[in-house]
């Protein structure tokens, strides 16, 4: 079975099992067009040459996936296919997705998109990110699905510089049916956060979620901030956060990698949300946050809804990305 | 270099061809493919990249530039000429209706900045204009949106009208403007619910709150982070309500925005105004041709002197360059002159508007800590009045009693002595020599 087949029906699968049925109503307009959209490139160019490799290259970092990281691809798609003397672009496809994929797991195994929590104690998750991203309702997301497993969640409001942030941590907490730990606005988000844990620690909740204020990762003083705030719950749970999450939006281009690079600094990133996912934004320079900085996706959100916050699926995702590409690339005739 | 600035990546291709005597099609080639990726780079659309060069390149090759003297300038002088272009002239007015109120609508994906921006907007409305603006919160899907709203609306004393979450936004901007018009407010500034451009539903919303305010402006508001997405994000909500310009949005982040250059390009609208920062004062006018000059690394030299210029009192200035000269520069004046530069905003902003800056090693990506600026006024503020006349009365005891007034150690007000004296015998040898070589590194204490 060649590589596409198997991507092809391992997110046929999932379908069919009904996990990813957000996934499924999110990318369906490039999963309906999927199989006739790659013959029609195929069609298009029938021999593997400049040409192809130009509109590959366009349509790779017409998803966000960043000039170096579609530069270095193109390179070792072109060796390759020297290697292997493919001239037809019917055997480049599966070269293509090989790479993507390979691009995105490197050596690790594929389990890495799992949220590591401790089984019988308090784990704590901290959600960073900058202004915008999504933060406060991927929290609320992540709270309801926790809550669904059976877990007894609490949330701190540590976003007290926003106005309105703790009213809309409220809501959520209300529509997942959980606690949030708060103070008033303008006081020291590492102490609400200090609260939170002792909340969490005296009614021996499951999971503590920390939610904080945006910031621009360039901004020094807020960056010292948010590192307060990691050594604050290092100190009072020891082991902890068991999760440090960076909220990104989807529509983000290059600047993400800055943002992976200073918020892993500041507060050790551990994984990611990708946010507005359900947008025409195809995310792809977590490819590149992945490839360079070993942070793997762990949540994609694909709407507004409670239930809307899915676990990240790398071939469905990479589908998606390639079967867009195909789609730009036919747009262009 | 993933984090190497656009300014930087042209930069170091135009030192290549500067300096040659002639320029052949293979230097223009190779110099706009390195354009093309410091673009591409910058999360310019691909396609918007692609025109450019295209114009870039048929200009460069032609007569224009291969004849010439200067080559290299000529190439630079072309890229900066086609950036300009496109981004376009600047256009900060604000439309004033016929009968008031003026109607603004605000629209935008998720997260954008809307509603932070609509409070910026009718800040600005009020100090610029001398306007008095409504704020309306018409996202009712948003938990705590209006909440937000009418918090700004607390920090601004400005009115905010809401009808709660369950009146359809139509209906709640209607009677907003009802409302202005019985209570004498000159603007009406809409603030709606974040929508993706392809949710059919929502957008109709729009459409349909748009024909029934009849705005007189409709801004797009774009975070611009964005990446190749803008393009679609742009066209479509141009398509459906026409927009009459666009705010971006944390441009005080580290982001190369190159969005704003494909929402021009695809749009044709103007970005009017630009936020800098999480402030409510924080909204500027945008400035298309500094944008393009910043982008080529030519500084940001207009806005620089703009501010120098508003903040810095020219007779205060013409003392203190006679007393540079004649020596007689003291911490009183030293004071002074800190209070004027941080006037002009933050130092970081300051020096990257600076030509050349980004190329000075160590200034790249420098990081002041303004905080250290508050310990050096803090130690000068604690020296008694003589003292600060003539330092060369300092002694141990001296110092002490500075260090423990000011909060900090002795060692600190010894650097900042230290410092000081270096910096008037610099300001000797810079006026001596006025078109001097390069001393041995000018530093400011606090830097």
């Amino acid at each position: 079975m060649s590589f596409m087949d198997k991507l092809k029906n391992k997110f046929k699968k999932t379908d069919t099992e009904g996990v990813s049925e957000k996934y499924k109503t999110g990318m369906e307009k490039t999963r309906n067009s999927f199989s006739s959209k790659i013959n029609d490139l195929i069609a298009k160019y029938r021999k593997v040459d400049e040409d192809f490799f130009e509109e590959l290259e366009e349509a790779l970092i017409s998803a966000d996936v960043g000039v170096m990281t579609v530069m270095d691809l193109i390179d070792e798609l072109k060796l390759e296919v020297k290697r292997r003397n493919i001239k037809d672009t019917k055997e480049v496809r599966d070269v293509i997705s090989e790479k993507l994929v390979e691009i995105y797991y490197g050596d690790d195994n594929e389990s890495i998109e799992k949220l590591e929590l401790n089984e019988n104690q308090l784990s704590i998750i901290l959600v960073v990110g900058v202004n915008g991203a999504g933060k406060t309702t991927s929290i609320g997301k992540l709270a309801h699905n926790l809550k669904q497993e059976g877990k007894h969640v609490i949330l701190a409001a540590g976003d007290t510089f926003r106005a309105g942030a703790i009213e809309q941590l409220e809501v959520w907490g209300e529509r997942a049916g959980v606690e949030v730990v708060k103070q008033r606005e303008g006081s020291d988000p590492a102490a609400v956060i200090f609260d939170g844990i002792k909340a969490a620690k005296s009614r021996k909740a499951d999971v503590l979620i920390c939610d904080t204020a945006g910031r621009l990762q360039n901004k020094v003083n807020l960056m010292n901030e948010l590192a307060k705030v990691r050594r604050v719950i290092e100190r009072e749970v020891p082991g902890a956060p068991h999760e440090v999450l960076l909220v990104l939006d989807a529509t983000t281009g290059q600047n993400a990698l800055s943002q992976a690079k200073t918020f892993s600094e500041a507060a050790n990133v551990s994984g990611i949300v990708l946010t507005k996912l359900d947008g025409t934004a195809k995310g792809g320079i977590v490819l590149a946050i992945r490839h360079e900085l070993q942070i793997p996706v762990k949540f994609v959100g694909l709407g507004e809804g409670m239930e809307d916050l899915q676990e990240f699926d790398a071939h469905a995702f990479v589908y998606g990305l390639f079967a867009d590409m195909l789609e730009t690339s036919e747009d262009e005739e | 270099m993933a984090f190497e600035g656009l300014a930087d990546r042209l930069q170091h291709t135009i030192k290549k061809i500067t300096g040659k005597g002639k320029v052949s099609e293979q230097d223009v080639k190779e110099m706009t493919r390195e354009v093309r990726l410091a673009l591409l780079e910058a999360d310019v659309n691909f396609k918007v990249v692609k025109d450019l060069i295209k114009r870039i390149k048929e200009r460069s090759i032609g007569q224009e530039v291969m004849e010439s003297l200067t080559p290299g300038q000529q190439v630079i002088k072309v890229v900066k000429e086609e950036l300009t272009a496109l981004m376009g002239g600047e256009q900060s007015k604000i439309a004033v209706a016929d009968r008031s109120p003026t109607v603004i609508m605000m629209v935008g994906l998720q997260g954008a900045g809307k509603t932070t921006t609509t409070g910026k907007l009718a800040n600005l409305l009020r100090k610029k204009y001398n306007r008095s603006p409504l704020l309306v919160a018409c996202d009712i899907y948003r938990p705590a949106a209006i909440n937000q709203l009418e918090t700004l609306g607390k920090q601004l004393d400005m009115p905010v009208f809401s009808m709660g979450t369950d009146v359809s936004p139509i209906e709640i901007a209607t009677k907003a403007i009802e409302k202005a018009k019985a209570e004498h407010q000159d603007y009406v500034i809409i603030d709606t619910a974040g929508r993706l451009h392809v949710d059919q539903n929502l957008m109709d919303e729009l459409q349909e709150i748009k024909a029934n305010v009849k705005p007189d402006e409709i801004f797009l508001v774009v975070d611009a982070m964005t990446g190749q997405d803008a393009v679609n994000v742009a066209e479509s909500f141009n398509d459906q309500l026409d927009i009459s310009g666009v705010v971006l949005t944390k441009l005080d982040g580290d982001t190369r925005g190159g969005a704003a250059l494909s929402i021009k390009a695809v749009t044709g609208k103007p970005i009017k105004f630009a936020g800098m920062g999480e402030k409510l004062d924080q909204l500027e006018v945008f400035h298309p041709e500094r944008m393009a000059s910043r982008i080529l690394g030519m500084g940001d030299v207009l806005t620089l002197i703009e501010k120098a210029q508003a903040n810095v009192d020219e007779k205060q200035a013409k003392e203190l360059e006679e007393k540079m000269r004649t020596m007689s520069f003291t911490f009183d004046d030293f004071l002074e002159q800190m209070g004027q530069v941080k006037k002009m905003g933050p130092l970081e902003d300051l020096l990257t508007m600076m030509p050349g800056a980004n190329k000075v090693k160590g200034l790249k990506n420098v990081q002041i800590d303004e905080k250290q600026l508050s310990h050096v006024e803090a130690i000068v503020q604690s020296m008694t009045k003589q003292e600060r006349q003539d330092p060369s009365i300092m002694n141990a005891n001296r110092k002490k009693r500075i260090a423990k007034g000011s909060g900090t150690s002795v060692s600190q007000v010894n650097r900042l002595l230290k410092q000081f004296d270096e910096m008037k015998k610099m300001m000797k040898q810079m006026t001596n020599m006025q078109k001097g070589k390069k001393g041995k590194g000018f530093k400011f204490p606090f830097m």
